[in-house]
């Protein structure tokens, strides 16, 4: 610790970096978060952000148009390697999803203040990501159009989906978690929505933002019924969350191949989800609390904290690197010592090993309060982290399949141009979604800011 | 006190400043026997329900029924599935390989949950409306941003309008307004 730091969470520090900037009342809090979508005027730099992402978002339409036209061949898959990119960034986007969650239900369970402010858009960033996420698997079966058949409806051949595959669980638990999300974050929207239709002074606007509230009107006995169903909603969000990548790694580790068939893989998957899913938080809270300036509203608290939940799961995702190692030493199973010296010494070893240097290594730094409290510091570890965790799931998905039992099934891997536009574009689709919310819906909620504003000058009397 | 001639009111209304204004004005005029009052907050205020005297809610029993119904529905669903819709012998295992099917239970049960207590709490609320009387009164925009409002309601048996905005003077509200119930 460096000299003068007052005590690591002692009331002193609390009041040095509060979850609110001094002085705001439920009237100012409202006038600022609402400007954003109603008074300010959009930026050049929004519209050029804007034209940017959709751009790359057009790379992703004419992508998946072109494999829609030719088929998966235009990918790197072939057999062995039937699980490319497309499975790879599916399980990155869906984990990055899993910090919005975390962020608004847990934390919301735990009484946590500072989530107040960030929980908005994480939660919106769930759904993108989620959005992003699905649409992998789905162009991945190769006849998207054909993507009902995972449905079970009463088809007049008579089949019913295998409920026994782990392919169907996913089905389920990624189309509840995307429906709850979705419902989660449209709860928390109702008052604000009433806030901005009260407050819009263009007839349109005061339609739109009038028919989304739904007639809202702030009645006690309306609020009495609303922090039942948010309370419920938050309790059922949290087993929800810890399933969903759990489910996901039943994908990899009920199939009997070497590397994936191991029970750390939920809890590990989990961690991970979590570990991406708060650097993306980060990548974008610090661009926008800058450009809107917010820093009132997302201070250093905030960061600080999502920074320690970074280190925590980061550490949680080493431990699961360290048992995978030792498991397969451990087991004394050939195959599974094999895989492992073909990570540190295969084909593919130098992405093993930018992996722990982005996963591992690197995010060490935030031990230090200093590196915690340097934004740009911050920033910059966030997207490390977010490379970090995509080459997590290269590594688990290739060098797997690349290295099966038998040599003469043993194959290489490398993606196309196909498979980078796909994968760019999706990000594409995703820095545009976020673009077009920050404009058209409060990116904070400003009813809770406004009980935070009561609870605090609570505090202070 | 405006517009006296009207014969169709909804209540009277008076504004107040903070959450603390807002449940001593409520406790004050419940006490003076009224019992068709409600107040509008921009954000939940602690301890306003009770003060109000609202009873426990159904939305966790409707959460609960919405829970069980997705499980079990879900469950038994998969079990006709696997053992009479589309039996499927793979290597003579058994066909109600219930663990298997655990996943998917687990999911349904949050589904309904969710989707029960979601639009459970909006149709107990008769949300969506799009008018209410309230949003007569001019100033109750600021009921979304800061201001706090209760509304003595005309349905109440003790209801007679000059008592009602005298009470609400006595309690200090602001901008004490009839509200028209067109």
């Amino acid at each position: 610790m460096s000299a003068g730091q007052p005590p690591f969470d002692s009331p002193e520090i609390r009041r040095l970096t509060p979850v609110i900037g001094p002085g705001y009342t439920y009237g100012s809090v409202t006038d600022k978060i609402s400007a954003i979508v109603l008074t300010r005027p959009t930026s050049l730099g929004w519209y050029i952000g804007f034209l940017i992402a959709f751009s790359v978002m057009g790379m992703m339409t004419v992508a998946i148009a072109w494999l829609i036209m030719k088929g998966t061949g235009i990918w790197g898959i072939n057999i062995p390697i039937g699980w490319g990119f497309a499975i790879v960034n599916f399980v990155w986007w869906i984990g990055i999803g899993h910090a919005g969650t975390l962020i608004s239900a847990i934390l919301f369970l735990l009484n946590q203040k500072w989530r107040t402010s960030i929980n908005r858009f994480a939660e919106a960033m769930t759904l993108f990501a989620v959005a992003c996420a699905g649409m992998f698997p789905l162009i991945h079966t190769g006849r998207p159009w054909m993507a009902f058949y995972m449905m079970p409806y009463p088809s007049t051949m008579g089949i019913w989906p295998q409920f026994r595959s782990p392919l169907i669980w996913d089905v389920f638990a990624v189309s509840t978690y995307g429906t709850v999300s979705l419902m989660f974050w449209f709860v928390g929207l109702i008052p604000d929505l009433a806030t901005l239709r009260d407050r819009s002074v263009r007839k349109p606007m005061k339609i739109i933002y009038g028919m989304l509230s739904m007639g809202w009107r702030g009645s006690a006995r309306h609020w009495h019924r609303y922090q039942s169903a948010y309370l419920l909603l938050a309790g059922l969000a949290t087993p929800l969350v810890l399933s969903v990548h759990s489910v996901i790694s039943f994908d990899f580790s009920v199939a009997i191949v070497p590397g994936w068939h191991t029970t750390i893989f939920p809890p590990y998957f989990v961690a991970g989800a979590i570990y991406s899913g708060f650097a993306m938080v980060l990548t974008i809270a610090i661009p926008l609390r800058k450009v809107y300036g917010l820093e009132d509203f997302i201070t250093m608290r905030h960061l600080d904290n999502m920074a320690k939940v970074m280190l925590a799961t980061g550490l949680i995702v080493a431990y699961g690197y360290f048992i995978e190692f030792f498991m397969a030493s451990y087991s004394g199973n050939k195959f599974d010592v094999f895989l492992v010296q073909q990570r540190l010494h295969g084909p593919y070893a130098p992405y093993y090993y930018a992996l722990i240097l982005c996963n591992i290594l690197i995010p060490q730094l935030l031990w230090s309060f200093k590196m915690r409290h340097n934004v740009a510091v911050l920033f910059i570890m966030s997207i490390v982290v977010n490379i970090g965790m995509w080459l997590e799931r290269f590594v688990i998905v290739v060098i797997s399949l690349t290295r099966d039992y038998v040599p003469s099934a043993w194959g290489r891997y490398s993606p196309t141009f196909w498979d980078w536009a796909t994968f760019i574009g999706t990000m594409g689709m995703f820095v545009t979604l976020i673009f077009l919310f920050v404009r058209v819906l409060p990116a904070i909620s400003i009813a809770e800011m406004r009980e935070l504003v009561a609870e605090t000058s609570e505090d202070e009397k | 006190m405006q517009h006296l001639h009207r014969s169709h009111i909804y209540g009277v209304m008076g504004e107040f400043g903070d959450p603390a204004e807002l449940i001593h004005a409520v406790e004050k005029i419940r006490a003076a026997g009224y019992r068709r009052v409600n107040a509008y907050s921009p954000f939940p205020v602690e301890g306003l329900s009770e003060a109000l005297g609202l009873k426990r809610n159904m939305v966790s029993t409707i959460c609960l029924l919405g829970g069980l119904t997705g499980g079990l529905g879900g469950f038994l669903f998969q079990y006709w599935v696997a053992t009479t819709a589309y039996p499927m012998n793979i290597g003579g295992r058994p066909l109600n390989s219930w663990p298997a099917f655990i996943p998917v239970t687990f999911e349904l049960t949050i589904l309904g949950a969710s989707l029960a207590a979601v639009f459970g709490m909006l149709a107990l609320n008769k949300l969506p409306q799009p008018h209410h009387p309230v949003f007569n009164v001019p100033r109750f925009t600021h009921a979304s941003a800061d201001r706090f409002f209760v509304c003595i309601e005309a349905k109440d048996p003790k209801f007679q309008l000059t008592e009602c905005a005298r009470i609400l003077q006595e309690v200090h509200a602001h901008h004490i307004t009839e509200v028209s119930d067109d």
